[in-house]
């Protein structure tokens, strides 16, 4: 059982994609972050991630970088994380958490699963920790019903994709370009291929990450995948508002028109 | 003084019972905490790596450049007066002596050359103080690679003139102008431009550190050091030593000086860490003795974290020393009890620094005097029967301005003072037979650091 899978499904069976938002805690502030991402709620993200600040962030391109950096030097704690998502899953939505392997190997792995449970998340995203790796998530991630999202790349071998989809709960998180994270001019040419096998090797939903940024592209993914995934778009509106309130508002707005987008997908199999 | 050669370099051997296991793993240590997208080109070039090692050609190959163009192997030097100094037999493996000056040249020679193998046309690496940088550059030169270098700013003002050698070898040096400003940023920024390159592009990582197969491969292009010199030391004495002694940052020329005499157990190895202005201050680059287990850059070992699993920062007057992390093959030597590993403070390599120069007319690498001290504390503990092969991983032309403010040769302005000689100002690696002993080793003077 996933909510986050349901989520998925549910706007698979409408007629589109999901959407999930993807902002760090404690950018601007941890309170900050919370009304940022109370924001994307409101505005028809089906699902939110929750980004952990990290000192070493090597998935992230410089926009998420600047906001995480500026979470830790604010003091952001892996506490303020479970706080932020306490806060937002209280809305209803599923709520996962994005984080490096580390911080949550330093919290003790059997103590997040605990602690995420009990702050109303859903499970978490890892950008850095491959199936092999996961021993104790895995058992960890099993006890508490949470999901697991790895990853999977246009360079995954058929027989990795197929290994890593069959570790993965709620869903499939395909990564559609070789790089890191960051807006980019044009989606992807690389991911619906990969969407492809993932679906010839597993039932899960598949959801795309990197690189979109406007409702336009994210129509164009939601043509082919389950859940569109935007993360740099909405941190870059926030670090260019003149204040935070101003970010607040920058990111609804985003979060309205990438919402629209979803629930509009291009003509299938086209993205230009 | 004495200089023995051996016949063929061993860069392709394989002893048995040398890590990792099937997965990458020694012990609980090292794997691949990596992105997915990594994962198929890191088993590339696992596969790459151990086909050239088993291919004559390879191997043939870079054995000729270690010798025509590297200057390998490097001499074993009986270190008599420094040896009178210690209180027991103390012999240096000059790999300060090598092209470039450090033993770095032969990790990237071996991974040059596998990088022209894989098709691969274009070069990445990190690099702290530059000397990676600058060994990089060289083997790019060399074998015709496009070479990008990714420094910190911080290091940048601070190996200005390193800059401009890799510049002057035809290398691209970008500015990282992330999170601390350092080698572990330069390391984070290579891994993203290797992520989003890597059909054309080898990441040359300049230790024995980050994701499997990494930490083997750069041990067994470094491994040299160590087999050359149980060679020269069978041939000089008939014997092993008694203890083999090297500096650990991230820990190649440790690795690859220790690789040859793990099996032998009768053999004590040692191995330094940077201990800064001393363990207790908690500025210091002491991973093992003063870190705790975690994953950075791609494997599980020591690093220095906060409570959060957040990378701290680390402090060593040795640019080459200063990195938050350790290469998983240390981690596991020290866990299993093979290896031991001490901190050695910035007073104590510096005086260690100046002995060297005063009495061998050697002057090292800052990193390289780490090792240099721990060995004269290891000659006081075995005596004088004893002898010890230190490994002088450098030399130390990139640190005289560092070395020449420590003795107050010059002024913070860099401007020459009436200061007449550099003396070791702390006594704890004394001229003259005044040393102290037990003291040369931060926050340890028992000598006993796990």
């Amino acid at each position: 059982m996933s909510r986050t899978r349901d989520a998925l499904v549910t706007a698979r069976d409408r007629g589109g994609a999901a959407l999930v938002g993807y902002l760090p805690a404690g950018f601007p502030t941890v309170d900050g972050s919370v009304a940022a991402l109370r924001a994307l709620v409101d505005a028809g993200v089906d699902v939110i991630e929750v980004g952990l600040p990290y000192s070493d962030p090597v998935m992230d391109g410089p926009t998420i970088q600047r906001a995480t950096e500026h979470a830790l030097a604010a003091g952001a704690r892996t506490r303020d994380t479970l706080r932020v998502v306490e806060a937002v899953a209280a809305t209803g939505v599923p709520v996962l958490v994005m984080s490096y392997w580390n911080p949550v190997e330093r919290y003790g792995v059997a103590a997040f699963a605990r602690d995420l449970v009990a702050a109303g998340g859903a499970g978490l995203i890892t950008p850095d920790l491959v199936p092999e790796e996961a021993g104790e998530w895995l058992a960890a991630s099993d006890e508490h019903g949470l999901d697991r999202v790895f990853l999977v790349a246009p360079s995954s071998t058929g027989a990795r994709v197929a290994s890593t989809a069959a570790a993965c709960r709620g869903f499939v998180y395909a990564t559609a370009v070789m790089g890191v994270t960051g807006a980019r001019e044009a989606t992807s040419t690389l991911a619906p291929e990969l969407v492809a096998r993932v679906r010839r090797a597993s039932d899960l939903p598949v959801g795309v990450g990197l690189g979109v940024r406007d409702g336009e592209q994210a129509a164009e993914v939601a043509a082919y995948a389950d859940a569109v995934i935007v993360g740099s778009a909405f941190v870059r509106r926030l670090l260019d508002a003149p204040d935070p309130a101003a970010g607040v508002e920058a990111v609804r707005a985003l979060a309205g028109e990438l919402a629209d987008g979803v629930r509009h997908p291009a003509a299938a199999g086209a993205p230009s | 003084m004495t200089a023995t050669t051996t016949g063929p370099l061993a860069a392709g051997s394989e002893h048995p019972g040398a890590g990792p296991d099937a997965t990458g793993h020694f012990g609980r240590f090292g794997g691949r905490f990596m992105p997915e997208a990594l994962i198929a080109p890191l088993d590339e070039l696992e596969s790459a790596w151990r086909d050239a090692m088993r291919d004559e050609g390879f191997t043939g190959e870079l054995d000729r450049m270690s010798r025509e163009y590297a200057g390998l192997p490097s001499l074993l030097y009986d270190a008599t007066r420094l040896s009178a100094e210690a209180g027991a037999r103390i012999l240096l493996k000059r790999e300060d002596l090598n092209h470039t000056g450090a033993h770095k040249i032969r990790n990237v020679l071996g991974q040059a050359l596998l990088t022209k193998r894989m098709g691969k046309t274009r070069v990445i690496a990190e690099t702290g103080a530059g000397q990676h940088g600058v060994a990089t550059a060289t083997a790019c030169a060399y074998l015709d690679l496009a070479c990008v270098i990714y420094m910190g700013e911080v290091d940048i003002e601070r190996q200005a003139l390193n800059v401009a050698r890799m510049r002057m070898l035809g290398a691209e040096v970008v500015p990282v102008a992330t999170g601390s400003r350092t080698l572990k940023d330069a390391i984070n920024e290579a891994l993203r431009d290797w992520v989003s390159t890597v059909d054309e592009t080898h990441y040359m990582l300049g230790t024995a550190a980050g994701p499997h197969p990494f930490p083997a491969m750069v041990r067994d292009f470094t491994r040299g050091i160590g087999d050359e010199a149980r060679a020269q030391v069978l041939a000089l004495d008939g014997r092993l030593p008694a203890a083999v002694c090297a500096c650990v940052g991230g820990g190649s020329n440790a690795i690859g000086m220790f690789t040859a005499f793990v099996p032998d157990g009768a053999v004590r190895l040692y191995g330094f860490e940077a201990g800064g202005d001393g363990i207790d201050t908690g500025r210091h680059a002491a991973t093992i003795t003063g870190g705790d287990v975690g994953v950075l850059h791609g494997a599980r070992s020591y690093l220095l974290q906060d409570d959060d699993g957040q990378t701290v920062e680390s402090h060593s007057i040795s640019a080459g020393l200063d990195y938050p992390g350790v290469g998983p093959e240390h981690a596991w030597l020290a866990e299993t009890g093979r290896a031991t590993y001490r901190p050695v403070t910035d007073a104590a390599a510096m005086d260690a620094f100046a002995l060297l120069c005063r009495t061998e007319g050697i002057i090292p690498a800052i990193e390289s005097a780490h090792a240099v001290a721990g060995a004269l504390e290891v000659a006081r503990e075995l005596g004088p029967e004893a002898t010890i092969v230190v490994c002088l991983s450098g030399r130390g032309d990139k640190d005289i301005h560092t070395a020449a403010e420590w003795f107050h040769l010059v002024d913070a302005s860099g401007e020459v003072t009436d200061e007449a000689t550099a003396e070791p100002v702390h006594g704890d690696a004394g001229l003259g037979g005044n040393e102290t002993a037990g003291a040369g080793v931060s926050g340890n003077a028992s000598g006993d650091a796990e």
